[in-house]
């Protein structure tokens, strides 16, 4: 059984928890006990519906005023597939929770209200997924009941969108009909839109394909840790633990270790269960490799010809989560595949309208929920690669000197 | 292709949801061992943090676990639990220390709740955060899930404490990627989940693909019980049943453990992996939900312990 992670945004008119509430139902996610909660804090609010919401709201606050204020993660299965659900809130004051759910989603789910239309809220929702570069982009047209499951308010909408996501960059986009409320096209095919050729929500979330959006091509894996066992049987033994981040890596690969620049090759990869034929993403794994030298954490091993961007001098779409905001000359903690550096602003290049694209080169400050485009210069150089060629070793958080809490978050564009 | 982790490959380059979030949770725990100077590992007895263990064993092999495990000693132990324990820590190796609650009681530290049968469930957090500053924990692994409960949805996998211990839900640092963030300053540590993406069922099927040990509560027995507040307690040196509540013979197995004075069991012939996770797929209830009466208390019972310090 495979793992799709996906993410989903959206407010308290679109549906969007009256369909999460769904599929966790028909899948048998929900429990009695936790759905006996929600009808009964739905009595005592005087709701005349049960307000699906309150299984995802889990924190005290969040029932008190009614809000998704943070991301929750929802777990559900079906024989095809293992789901994990990013559930964000979808106002932009929330575009830093979206951008977290997003950071780790294979696909991202936007919801259209059909009597709506695209509003601002669709277009920064599919503006974050291709800025995060989630690999798949589901439009659920929600709704289709109130519309008489009309096929051309379905089209008009599909239009709309895609002249928009022609704007950005977005691999594989698909669009459904949908009626969270009725069921139609939820779980099975509706019989309320003949029109409609495609397949169910459901279908498409356990059969999309995924197996091809890793990078299988370029061979990486930062050092997490060394494994020297104080035991006799292991005497000479010396293991470099990591997750691979990128390409296959297999036994007798000549491999080129950074920063130091030396060549070898891999005598074995080891796991728990004795050695592996290939590594591939998302492995965590234990090389051991041919000749002995200095390797410490934070080290990359790559290919000889196959090597990530080395740099201190970086260029990165960055996005602001907290309230003091990023100015240039700023120093900051940065966080890249293992290792921390410290940071300096060189440059904030403009600041994107996630609401239209607009770029704004005047701006000086990155405020909470911005983004924009930063230099930035490292104490030591990064192994990177461009964040849209590996989402592992292309991104780093930004960690406050003073407070430590994580103020940023960074995706690397290729060097100028 | 063939590698030696059963069921790993599904097709070609692809893991199985088990190995996907397996290599997660080891990425993690290897992860904090590498930026912390003491993490300690919580070692309840209980399934999660049996599978905390053998991930933790998986990070660092053939090396021995790099860090000690806390077992958080209510005194209210099902004795099953304690053997299990003790069993599992010299089996590989591993530095155990005991932190009592019992002790913190006789030290003035925490003081017993008064009634019958008091639990002891809540004073857990005192010793525990006692625990942490006598001995300069800066990171401690939790088998914490998502799933369990709706608080721990909206937990991170580093989950910051400030210097009383206390988790504040509503200013958490963002979680990107698989970036994780913990830096700290003295005083302060970090909580860390590395099965939070795990559920009940992964962890079954992890247990039977991986054919782990487990103490022997967890399988059908025979035990002397009685009903209080909707579920099975098992009498026993802590628990006593009050007038009217009759004791019979029940085939029950337990979904959690905890202490025995809140833990309650479930009817069920399941005796083996196999069955266990039939039933757990079968299941309307959450594990929780089901055998938990220190979640009951209110709607929030488990936010509230968790800001005080609570695992």
């Amino acid at each position: 059984m495979e793992l799709l992670r996906f993410a989903t945004a959206g407010s308290v008119d679109d549906g969007k928890s009256t369909l999460i509430g769904r599929l966790l139902y028909d899948s048998k996610a929900i429990f009695e006990d936790q759905l006996e909660a929600v009808e009964r804090v739905s009595i005592q609010r005087g709701n005349d519906y049960t307000d699906l919401a309150l299984l995802t709201d889990g924190l005290r606050a969040e029932r008190e005023q009614g809000i998704t204020i943070d991301v929750a993660y929802r777990y559900f299965a079906t024989p095809a597939r293992k789901f994990i659900i990013a559930d964000t809130p979808g106002h932009v004051q929330y575009t830093r929770n979206m951008v977290t759910g997003n950071s780790t989603a294979d696909l991202t789910m936007v919801l259209v209200d059909a009597r709506m239309g695209i509003v601002e809220q669709t277009r920064r929702h599919a503006f974050l997924a291709s800025l995060l570069r989630v690999p798949h982009l589901l439009v659920c047209i929600n709704k289709m009941d109130l519309v008489n499951y009309d096929q051309e308010v379905f089209d008009r909408i599909c239009a709309e969108f895609t002249a928009f996501a022609s704007r950005l960059d977005v691999a594989d986009l698909t669009f459904i009909p949908i009626s969270a409320l009725k069921g139609d096209n939820v779980v099975t095919r509706s019989t309320n839109m003949d029109w409609y050729q495609g397949t169910s929500l459901l279908h498409h979330l356990e059969t999309v394909y995924i197996a091809s959006d890793r990078n299988l091509i370029d061979p990486r894996m930062p050092v997490q840790w060394v494994v020297r066992p104080h035991a006799a049987e292991y005497h000479d033994y010396r293991g470099y633990a990591g997750r691979i981040d990128g390409g296959v890596f297999r036994p007798g690969d000549e491999v080129l270790i950074l920063p130091s620049g030396l060549t070898t090759t891999i005598a074995g990869i080891d796991t728990f269960e004795g050695p592996v034929e290939e590594a591939f993403a998302p492995m965590s794994v234990t090389m051991r490799l041919a000749d002995n030298i200095d390797i410490s954490r934070g080290d990359m091993i790559c290919r000889p010809h196959n090597k990530p961007v080395v740099g201190q001098d970086l260029e990165a779409m960055v996005c602001w989560m907290t309230d003091k905001p990023l100015k240039v000359g700023d120093f900051m903690m940065l966080k890249h595949t293992t290792r921390w550096v410290k940071a300096v602003v060189r440059d904030l290049h403009y600041r994107l309208d996630v609401n239209t694209l607009h770029r704004d080169e005047g701006a000086t400050t990155l405020t909470l929920n911005e983004v924009g485009r930063v230099a930035l210069r490292v104490t030591q150089p990064l192994f990177y690669d461009p964040y849209r060629r590996n989402r592992q070793t292309g991104s780093f958080i930004l960690a406050d000197e003073g407070s430590n809490i994580t103020a940023g978050a960074g995706m690397l564009l290729r060097p100028n | 292709m063939e590698t030696s982790q059963s069921g790993a490959v599904q097709g070609q380059y692809q893991l199985s949801h088990l190995r996907a979030i397996e290599a997660q949770s080891i990425h993690i725990i290897r992860e904090v061992a590498a930026e912390f100077e003491r993490p300690v590992l919580l070692f309840s007895g209980g399934k999660d943090s049996v599978i905390m263990l053998r991930l933790a064993q998986k990070a660092f092999a053939p090396g021995r676990i790099p860090f000690p495990v806390m077992h958080i000693d209510t005194g209210h132990n099902f004795p099953e639990v304690l053997e299990f324990r003790d069993r599992m820590v010299a089996d590989l190796g591993a530095t155990l220390v005991v932190a009592s609650v019992q002790e913190s009681i006789d030290a003035g530290r925490s003081t017993e709740e008064t009634g019958t049968d008091p639990s002891r469930n809540r004073l857990q957090t005192r010793t525990l955060l006692d625990a942490i500053t006598d001995q300069k924990f800066d990171a401690v692994f939790g088998g914490a899930r998502r799933d369990e409960e709706k608080a721990r949805a909206k937990e991170r996998v580093y989950s910051f404490r400030d210097e009383f211990g206390q988790w504040d839900p509503k200013n958490q640092r963002p979680e990107l990627w698989s970036l994780y963030n913990g830096r700290h300053h003295g005083g302060e540590h970090i909580r860390v989940f590395p099965i939070s993406d795990w559920t009940e069922l992964d962890v079954w099927q992890y247990i039977g693909e991986e054919n782990l040990d487990l103490p022997t509560i967890y399988y059908s027995h025979q035990r002397e019980v009685f009903v209080r507040d909707g579920m099975l307690i098992s009498t026993g040196p802590y628990v006593h049943p009050r007038a009217g509540e009759e004791v019979f013979e029940e085939t029950v197995r337990y979904r959690t453990v905890g202490d025995m004075t809140c833990t309650g069991a479930v009817e069920s012939t399941a005796s083996t992996v196999e069955e266990i996770i039939i039933e757990v797929a079968a299941s309307r209830l959450t594990e929780r939900g089901a055998t938990r009466a220190d979640d009951r208390v209110s709607e929030a019972a488990m936010e509230d312990r968790k800001r005080e310090g609570y695992f």
